[in-house]
C-alpha cells in the first residue's frame, strides 16, 4: 500500500490574529510578484513599486479613482459574502451587474429629457430588481431542481453579456449616435452627484459604505444572518433547527443580485453616463476575490476592496506610464486569489512529513 | 517468527507479575483545567483493569497519554520496567499498546479485510487467513470478505478488536466497548476479553457501567476530578459503594409517580412506511405509535435497526411526501410534510444523538447555540438578535445542568461530549415543549448527570409533556419509560407495559421474537 509522504491535519491552536495571516501573506506575495513581473518586462523594481502602489495614492485625482473603483467592488463583495457564508456560491455577479446596468439605463434612455428628482431613485430600484431577477433564475433552479448554482450563475454571465451586446447595437442604441454600439447619453438628473471636485468619485462610495454597515448588522446581529451562517457551517444543525435551506438559497442569491445590480446602475449613472458594450472591467469577478480576501467579514472586505482598487488603478497607471500589457491587472488578481487560497490551506492545516512507520507495523 | 516469541513471552509474563505499565505522578493541564493531577497506575500482564470515573474525571486524557496522543506535563510512564516517552499512537502500537475506540473508524463501503489492511502494510488477501485465525482463537467470528455496511454493530466491534489484535498488543485500551452492544452481545465480548487476559494480554477497560466492571475486572482505579481517589477490587464492592467513590456522594435515585397520560395523542404515527434515501439506511415498515401527553415511551433496540430514521422523521429533518402526510399527526393535524421549524413551532423539541454538527454548531459559542432552537423565546426583536437574553439563557442552562465549560462564550466543540449533551438537553427541556423526542439522552454522560437528566425528563412528563426516548441502554428505558417498544429491522414491536418490562422480554424482542409471535397470531386469526 503506497501512501503520500506527508500528512495534512487541522491546526488546533489559533489566535485572534490567525485570521489576518492568510490575507496579509496573499497581499505581500502579490506585491512582490508584481515587482518581479514588471522587472521581467523591463520596468525597474522601484519604479514599478511606485506605479502600482504609490501613484494610486498620490494626488487627488488618483485617490478619487481608487475610491471610484472601490465602490462597486465593496458593494458587490458585501452582497456576495453574505451568500458565501451560507455556502451559496454565486459566481454570477458580473452578469447581475450587467443586468442592473441595463435595467438602470431603461429610464434615462426612454425619458432622455427628464429632469425629475425621482429619476435616480427609480433607476436604482429598477436596476437592483433586474440584478435580483437575474440571480433569481439560479435560485429557482437550485431550490426547485437542485441545479448547481455555480454553473448556472457562471453561464448566466455569458448570456447577460450577449443580451447587452444585442441591446446596445439594437433596441437601446442611440439613434443619433452614428451607429456606435452605445445608448444616448444620460440626462443630468440620471447622473450621480460627484463628491469632490476634480475627481470622478461619486455618492456610490457612500452607499457602498452604508451597505457595509448594513452587511455588518445582518451578519453579526440579525437572525437572518445567523440562520444563513448556521446553514453554511453546519447544514445538519440548520436542518435540525428547521432553518430552511431553500430560503437560504433564495436570500443569498437575491442579496448578491441586488448588490451587483446596484453596482451596475452606479457604473452607468456614474463614470460611464450611458449604456455601452463594456460596463465593468470584471468587477463581478474581482469582487469574489475581495470577498474571500476579506475573510467574508464585512470589515475585512472593506480593506480588501481598498487594496484591490489600488492594484486596479496602479495597473492602469503602469499601463499608460510604463507600457505594460493590459493583462497585468488580471495576472495580479490571479496571483492574489491563488496565494490567498494556498495561504488558507497552510493557516487552517498543518502539513508535515509522515513519520517513518515503526518496524512492528511493517511486519504484519 | 517474531510473533511466536512474543506470544511465549506473554504467557510467561503473568507468572512473573512484573508490572507491564506503570504511571507515576502523571500530570496534564490544559489552559482552563488540570485534567490529570499526580496520577499513578500499575497494570500487570493478564490483568483486566477498569478505569472508572465520571465525565471529565480525566479518564480520556489519561488514556490519550498512554496511547501517545498527548504527552504528560510531568510524571513518568514506565513500560516493561523502562521509562518511555510515547511520542505518538504509532509509537504506542510499536511498543505493544493497542486501543479500540468507542466510535468505530471503519469505512462502510470496504470489506473487513480491506479496512484492516488500511492500518497495516499488508493486502486484504494476505491478511484474511490471519483475521480468521485470530477470530477463532478469541471467539471473534467475522468474515474478512464481508462489507462493513452489512455488519451489525457487534460484528464491527469485533473487526475493530481484530484490527487491534493483529498488532500483537500486550495492552489493549477499550473505551466504553459495551455501550454499543445489545444485552446479548456483552457476554461474548467478555468471554473474548477473559480469553485475551488468560493469554497474558492486559486490558484497560473504561466504563461507567458498574455491573460490568464488577463482573469482568480484576482491579478498578477510580478517578474523580483528575485524581485517583481509590484502587479497589470491584468484586468486593457493590454498585452503591463504587458509585459513591466515583461521584463522591450517593447516587441520586429518580423518584417517579404514576403517569397521568392525556386522552388525545400529542403525536401519533399511523402506519408509517419509509424508504430512506441513504442506501445503508433502514427501511421503516408499518409503524403505529401514539404518544400521549404526560407519558414517557421508550424505544429500545440495537442501534442500526431504524432508530436514526425514526428520529429524523419525528423531528422533521426527514420530511415525508405530501401524499403521506397523514402518517404523522401532531395534535390531530397531519404534519408529515411539515419541516422541523414548523414542528418546533407546534411545540416539538428534539435531542439528536449527534451533538456536534447537528444538535449544536461546533464553531459557535454556547450563546449562539442557544439561538439554534430557543430563538422563539423572545430572543429576536424586530429581526435582530437579543444577545443578552440568549446569553442569560445559556448561563442559566450551564449552571442548572452543571455543564463544565469555559462559560457561555466557549465554542461548542471545546466541550466534552457529555457536557455538550447536558447543554443540549438542558436547552431543549427549557423550551417547555409539548412533545419531546430524545435520542440517546445520556450517551457518554456520567452516572450522576445521567440520573439528573432522567429525573428532569420525568419531571417534564409530570408537567404534561409527551416524551419519546430512543436509547441503546435498556436499564435507562426500564427506569424511565411508562411503556417500551422495540425496533427491530425497521419494525416496531407491540408495547410492553412498564409492569411487564424486563431485560429478558425486551432482550428477546430485540432479536425479533415479536415478529414470529405476531405472524402466528395473525395465522390464528385467519
Amino acid at each position: 500500500m503506497t501512501r503520500l509522504p506527508w500528512i495534512v491535519d487541522t491546526r488546533v491552536h489559533r489566535t485572534r490574529y490567525t485570521a489576518l495571516l492568510a490575507p496579509c501573506t496573499a497581499i505581500a506575495v502579490t506585491i512582490v510578484g508584481a515587482l518581479i513581473l514588471m522587472s521581467i518586462m523591463g520596468v525597474p523594481p522601484l519604479r514599478a513599486l511606485y506605479y502600482l502602489y504609490a501613484a494610486p495614492l498620490s494626488g487627488r485625482y488618483n485617490i478619487g479613482e481608487v475610491l471610484l473603483k472601490m465602490s462597486p467592488l465593496l458593494l458587490i463583495a458585501q452582497g456576495l459574502a453574505i451568500g458565501f457564508r451560507a455556502k451559496v456560491w454565486n459566481i454570477g455577479a458580473e452578469g447581475q451587474l450587467i443586468l442592473g446596468a441595463i435595467g438602470g439605463s431603461l429610464l434615462p434612455i426612454y425619458f432622455n429629457d427628464s429632469q425629475s428628482a425621482l429619476m435616480l431613485p427609480a433607476m436604482v430600484l429598477v436596476g437592483a430588481s433586474f440584478g435580483m431577477a437575474w440571480a433569481a433564475m439560479a435560485a429557482f433552479l437550485r431550490a426547485r431542481f437542485n441545479a448547481n448554482e455555480i454553473l448556472v450563475t457562471l453561464m448566466l454571465n455569458s448570456i447577460a453579456l450577449q443580451l447587452l451586446y444585442y441591446l446596445v447595437s439594437g433596441p437601446l442604441r442611440d439613434p443619433f449616435g452614428f451607429n456606435f454600439p452605445q445608448s444616448a447619453l444620460f440626462p443630468d438628473a440620471a447622473m450621480l452627484p460627484i463628491l469632490v471636485g476634480g475627481t470622478r468619485v461619486n455618492v456610490s462610495f457612500f452607499i457602498a459604505l452604508i451597505a457595509t454597515a448594513l452587511a455588518w448588522l445582518l451578519v453579526r446581529r440579525s437572525m437572518i444572518g445567523y440562520k444563513l451562517e448556521v446553514g453554511g457551517t453546519a447544514p445538519n444543525a440548520a436542518r435540525y433547527a428547521g432553518f430552511s435551506e431553500k430560503q437560504a438559497v433564495w436570500l443569498s442569491l437575491l442579496i448578491g443580485g441586488a448588490a451587483a445590480g446596484l453596482a451596475g446602475v452606479f457604473e452607468v449613472a456614474g463614470p460611464l453616463g450611458q449604456l455601452q458594450r463594456v460596463i465593468s472591467p470584471g468587477y463581478g469577478f474581482a469582487a469574489i476575490i475581495v470577498a474571500f480576501l476579506g475573510g467574508l467579514n464585512p470589515v475585512g472586505i472593506l480593506f480588501a476592496a481598498f487594496f484591490m482598487a489600488v492594484i486596479l488603478v496602479g495597473g492602469d497607471i503602469a499601463q499608460t506610464a510604463a507600457g505594460v500589457p493590459y493583462a497585468l491587472n488580471t495576472v495580479l488578481q490571479g496571483i492574489l486569489l491563488v496565494t490567498y487560497i494556498a495561504a488558507r490551506l497552510f493557516v487552517d492545516y498543518r502539513v508535515r512529513l509522515r513519520p517513518p512507520a515503526p518496524a512492528s507495523e511493517a511486519q504484519i | 517468527m517474531k510473533a511466536d516469541v512474543a506470544t511465549r513471552e506473554r504467557i510467561k509474563a503473568p507468572e512473573l507479575r512484573e508490572p507491564l505499565l506503570e504511571l507515576a505522578g502523571v500530570t496534564k493541564s490544559f489552559p482552563t483545567v488540570v485534567a490529570n493531577a499526580d496520577v499513578s497506575l500499575t497494570v500487570h500482564p493478564g490483568e483486566i483493569h477498569a478505569i472508572l470515573g465520571e465525565n471529565g474525571a480525566g479518564k480520556s486524557t489519561l488514556m490519550k497519554m498512554i496511547y501517545g496522543v498527548l504527552t504528560p506535563d510531568a510524571g513518568k510512564i514506565r513500560w516493561r520496567g523502562e521509562d518511555v516517552s510515547i511520542r505518538n499512537p504509532a509509537h504506542a502500537r510499536s511498543l505493544g499498546i493497542g486501543m479500540v475506540f468507542q466510535h468505530f473508524s471503519l469505512l462502510e463501503t470496504l470489506t473487513v479485510g480491506e479496512n484492516i489492511s488500511l492500518a497495516t502494510r499488508d493486502t486484504a488477501a494476505r491478511l484474511a487467513p490471519r483475521i480468521v485465525e485470530i477470530g477463532e482463537r478469541f471467539g471473534l467470528p467475522v468474515d474478512p470478505r464481508s462489507l462493513v455496511h452489512s455488519l451489525s454493530v457487534g460484528q464491527r466491534q469485533r473487526a475493530e478488536i481484530i484490527r487491534c489484535l493483529l498488532q500483537e498488543p500486550a495492552l489493549i485500551i477499550m473505551d466504553e466497548p459495551t455501550s454499543v452492544l445489545p444485552p446479548n452481545g456483552i457476554p461474548p465480548l467478555f468471554a473474548t476479553l477473559r480469553k485475551l487476559a488468560a493469554e497474558g494480554c492486559a486490558i484497560l477497560f473504561i466504563s461507567h457501567k458498574l455491573e460490568e466492571i464488577r463482573a469482568l475486572c480484576h482491579t478498578a482505579t477510580v478517578m474523580r476530578a483528575g485524581r485517583v481517589v481509590a484502587k479497589v477490587d470491584p468484586s468486593n464492592e457493590s454498585n452503591e459503594t463504587l458509585a459513591r467513590l466515583m461521584i463522591g456522594h450517593d447516587l441520586p435515585r429518580s423518584h417517579r409517580t404514576a403517569p397521568h397520560p392525556g386522552d388525545r395523542p400529542a403525536m401519533e404515527l399511523r402506519n408509517l412506511n419509509h424508504q430512506p434515501e441513504d442506501p445503508f439506511g433502514t427501511r421503516l415498515k408499518e409503524i403505529d405509535l401514539p404518544l400521549y401527553p404526560g407519558e414517557i415511551v421508550g424505544i429500545a433496540g440495537v442501534s442500526g435497526n431504524g432508530q436514526r430514521e425514526l428520529a429524523a422523521i419525528l423531528s422533521g429533518e426527514t420530511v415525508l411526501p405530501a401524499l403521506e402526510r397523514a402518517a404523522l399527526v401532531i395534535d390531530g393535524n397531519p404534519c408529515g410534510d411539515v419541516d422541523a421549524g414548523a414542528r418546533r413551532k407546534l411545540g416539538l423539541a428534539f435531542v439528536p444523538e449527534e451533538r456536534n454538527g447537528r444538535g449544536a454548531v461546533p464553531e459557535m459559542s454556547l450563546t449562539k447555540n442557544v439561538l439554534l432552537t430557543a430563538h422563539r423565546l423572545g430572543m429576536v426583536r424586530r429581526g435582530m438578535i437579543a444577545f443578552d437574553s440568549a446569553r442569560a439563557f445559556a448561563e442559566k442552562c450551564i449552571k442548572e445542568m452543571d455543564v463544565r465549560c469555559g462559560g457561555s462564550d466557549a465554542e461548542a466543540q471545546s466541550l466534552s461530549g457529555g457536557n455538550l449533551q447536558k447543554f443540549i438537553i438542558g436547552r431543549e427541556i427549557r423550551l417547555k415543549p409539548k412533545i419531546m423526542i430524545a435520542s440517546q439522552p445520556t450517551w457518554g454522560v456520567d452516572v450522576g448527570a445521567a440520573a439528573s437528566i432522567r429525573q428532569q425528563l420525568i419531571d417534564l412528563r409530570d408537567q404534561g409533556t409527551a416524551i419519546l426516548v430512543i436509547s441503546d441502554e435498556l436499564e435507562e428505558l426500564l427506569e424511565m419509560a411508562d411503556r417500551v417498544h422495540v425496533l427491530f429491522r425497521g419494525r416496531l414491536s407491540p408495547p410492553i407495559a412498564r409492569s411487564e418490562a424486563s431485560t429478558g422480554l425486551v432482550g428477546s424482542y430485540m432479536t425479533g421474537d415479536f415478529l414470529s409471535a405476531e405472524s402466528s397470531r395473525k395465522a390464528v386469526l385467519a
